[in-house]
């Protein structure tokens, strides 16, 4: 370790976390190990005696897990749509956010594309969605979807990663193994920066049509019946909308966790959150935009199958989370984020904190109601999830944290290469590219 | 041939025999009573209740509610393994040895009409020995409904087959046609402008349940004329 020490990196606070692990780390790790492993028991118990282990009945046949697979498919748009975004759009801003955002996909995703599997009534024959699936069922376009968008998003990760790993390697961090590895014979050449360039760029348009793909098509899978409530054109990019928004939320709130755990005030500044805080500004108007038009529109035509889908959330059963999820989703983020005495690092972890709950409920509001109300006239009791599916649901975000915290352990969470590339280059790069925007100083003839 | 079914509300009394035989010939599981209260009843055949208007101009009316067996049935288009399909006779069936239980069909279905296993089904020792032999017994995850007896219709076509005959207009009735005692449900090829179903579905009488979703369901209702 005493050789880690002499030669002091730029990057330091970066590596720190990785070199010197804290020792927290594994009593951590323990008690998520530990929530999880019961969490395999309770869904071990599923399947060994069925569903029935749920809340879920007839009407109500989706519950916990659809919402939790949407919800969690949501996050996942943070990522590695954003920073495909930033990278596209050459946000300096973007450099130590970028790795952050792309990991919260990769994880996410997986355990999001779990959740289906773990809705079946028969997982025994998860095969036959291969061997016998029928590509005109919407689940089989999401399985489609899903299975890119992971693949997309976990090689955007790991390509950028090349260079850092190197670095850990040359470092000597153990384990040696590992990013010998990993870090594929990167010797930082012009040769090898070109081909990463090249290779980053391809993903990054490959992977936002994906990332909207996705989305768009779990909407599907509810607007394409005819159910009221669900069949609605507007769902697809309210869907998508309602990703990116609860995506930067969750984006925040790790940045905001990092930067207090790893000390790394350095590197996400100021400007990081009031950039960031922002796009979530934006995002929360956009989503109300699109609640208020979508349930506008229902209200005026006023078909009744569709009206009591509308009082049931409005006035009804649901009436409480219906309002908990206007207010945290647009009244609360709204408020804090207007004002920029708001706007402050705790401003911004509420109103993040109250988006991820807001859009959980949106999940909620949009899977339960209208299966609780169907046309004929059935008597229906409402939903209430038994304590499996809140297990599996506090599992699922068991899961994410330690993935996220197994991965903190072994790879920087901001991307070193990156940050040194800008503390190079982009101060030249973004001069020249503003000359560029300029009306040129020539003056024109006076003759026109 | 399309099989379809004409239910003539008029002379339904409600009394539920099409709901018990329905049951008995299908091997409906029962479920506790617990269960049931959550709204795990399997009824493949059901009763609903309707209330029109209020006291003193209160109605109480009973519909039996069998599967509809749509022509464009929205719970065949959302499948994704095929489990459910409508055959060539009209008859949306299920399959329940391909059945994921992913219950998107439950969903999808404007009608509630399916069923779901949430557990191993059971059956009390006393029904345990009455069980149909002629109707697979479904396992735990998987979703079922009504076919219209369909195993019926195998056994009729058996029976034409082994006497040298042509199948009879009413070889093939199902349970709940066969039991109702006011004879309200009338069953037979829908297509058949001789058989009795085909005159009643054309009666002024007749309407769909929620016509109006273009599922062109083969279940025809016949209004209450008094």
């Amino acid at each position: 370790m005493d050789d880690l020490s002499a030669r002091p990196h730029p990057d330091a606070p970066l590596l720190r976390p990785i070199e010197r692990p804290a020792r927290n780390f594994y009593l951590i790790v323990g008690i998520l190990l530990a929530i999880i492993l019961y969490t395999g028991f309770v869904y071990l118990r599923q399947i060994l005696f069925g569903l029935g282990v749920t809340g879920m009945a007839q009407p109500v046949t989706w519950g916990f897990y659809i919402i939790n697979f949407v919800f969690f498919i949501g996050i996942s748009h943070a990522g590695t749509l954003i920073s495909a975004i930033l990278r596209l759009s050459k946000a300096e801003w973007r450099r130590p956010i970028t790795r952050m955002a792309e990991v919260i996909t990769a994880i996410v995703l997986a355990i999001g594309g779990l959740h289906p599997i773990i809705d079946l009534g028969r997982p025994d024959r998860m095969s036959h969605l291969f061997f016998n699936g029928r590509l005109q069922s919407p689940l089989l376009w999401d399985i489609t979807s899903i299975t890119a968008y992971f693949t997309a998003s976990t090689v955007y990760l790991y390509i950028p990663l090349i260079p850092d790993i190197a670095i850990l390697r040359d470092r000597g961090v153990k384990p040696r193994w590992l990013y010998e590895f990993l870090s594929w014979g990167w010797q930082g050449t012009e040769r090898q920066h070109k081909v990463l360039d090249r290779a980053m760029n391809i993903l990054m348009v490959i992977v936002i049509p994906i990332a909207i793909s996705v989305h768009t098509i779990i909407s599907y899978i509810f607007a394409m019946t005819v159910q009221p409530g669900w069949h609605s054109t507007i769902f697809g990019p309210y869907f998508v909308v309602g990703a990116i928004f609860s995506g930067i939320a969750a984006i925040l709130v790790l940045m905001i966790v990092f930067r207090k755990i790893f000390r790394l005030e350095g590197y996400l500044k100021h400007v990081h959150f009031n950039y960031l805080s922002i796009l979530l500004l934006i995002m929360s108007l956009l989503w109300f935009y699109f609640t208020f038009s979508e349930y506008l529109t229902g209200y005026y035509g006023h078909e009744p199958n569709e009206m009591r889908v509308f009082w049931y959330k409005f006035t009804g059963d649901f009436a409480p989370y219906f309002w908990t999820m206007i207010f945290c989703n647009f009244f609360l983020p709204v408020l804090l984020l207007c004002n920029r005495k708001t706007r402050t690092i705790p401003g911004i972890l509420i109103a993040s904190i109250s988006v991820i709950i807001g859009m959980w409920l949106e999940r909620l509001i949009i899977v339960v109601p209208s299966l609780a109300n169907p046309r004929l006239p059935y008597p229906t009791g409402i939903y209430i999830p038994t304590h499996t599916e809140w297990m599996l649901f506090i599992g699922g975000i068991s899961v994410f944290v330690l993935g996220y915290m197994i991965f903190a352990r072994f790879f920087p969470v901001i991307s070193i290469w990156e940050i040194e590339e800008g503390r190079k280059e982009s101060a030249k790069i973004v001069t020249e590219r503003i000359s560029s925007y300029m009306p040129d100083i020539k003056p024109t003839s006076a003759g026109e | 041939m399309k099989w379809g079914m004409v239910i003539d509300l008029q002379k339904c009394t409600g009394c539920g025999e099409c709901v018990a035989a329905c049951k008995r010939e299908n091997n409906v599981a029962v479920v506790e009573p617990k269960e049931s209260a959550m709204g795990r009843t399997m009824l493949w055949m059901d009763m609903l209740t309707i209330f029109e208007g209020d006291y003193p101009r209160l109605r109480v009316r009973q519909i039996p509610r069998p599967c509809m067996h749509c022509d464009h049935p929205p719970c065949t288009k959302v499948c994704p393994v095929r489990a459910t399909y409508i055959n060539e006779e009209g008859i949306v069936t299920q399959i329940y040895p391909q059945c994921i239980g992913c219950r998107y069909c439950m969903a999808a279905c404007p009608y509630t009409v399916k069923s779901f296993n949430w557990y191993k089904p059971e059956w009390t020792p006393g029904i345990r020995d009455t069980v149909n032999p002629d109707v697979s017994v479904r396992p735990v995850g998987v979703v079922e409904k009504c076919t219209f007896c369909v195993h019926r219709r195998q056994k009729a076509k058996e029976q034409a087959k082994s006497e040298a005959r042509e199948p009879r207009e009413n070889d093939y009735q199902p349970a709940c046609a066969e039991g109702c005692p006011t004879g309200a449900i009338v069953f037979g090829d829908i297509e058949n402008s001789g058989h009795r179903v085909n005159h009643l579905a054309h009666s002024p009488r007749a309407t769909r349940l929620l016509e109006d979703l273009g599922t062109e369901p083969k279940v025809i209702y016949l209004k209450e004329v008094d």
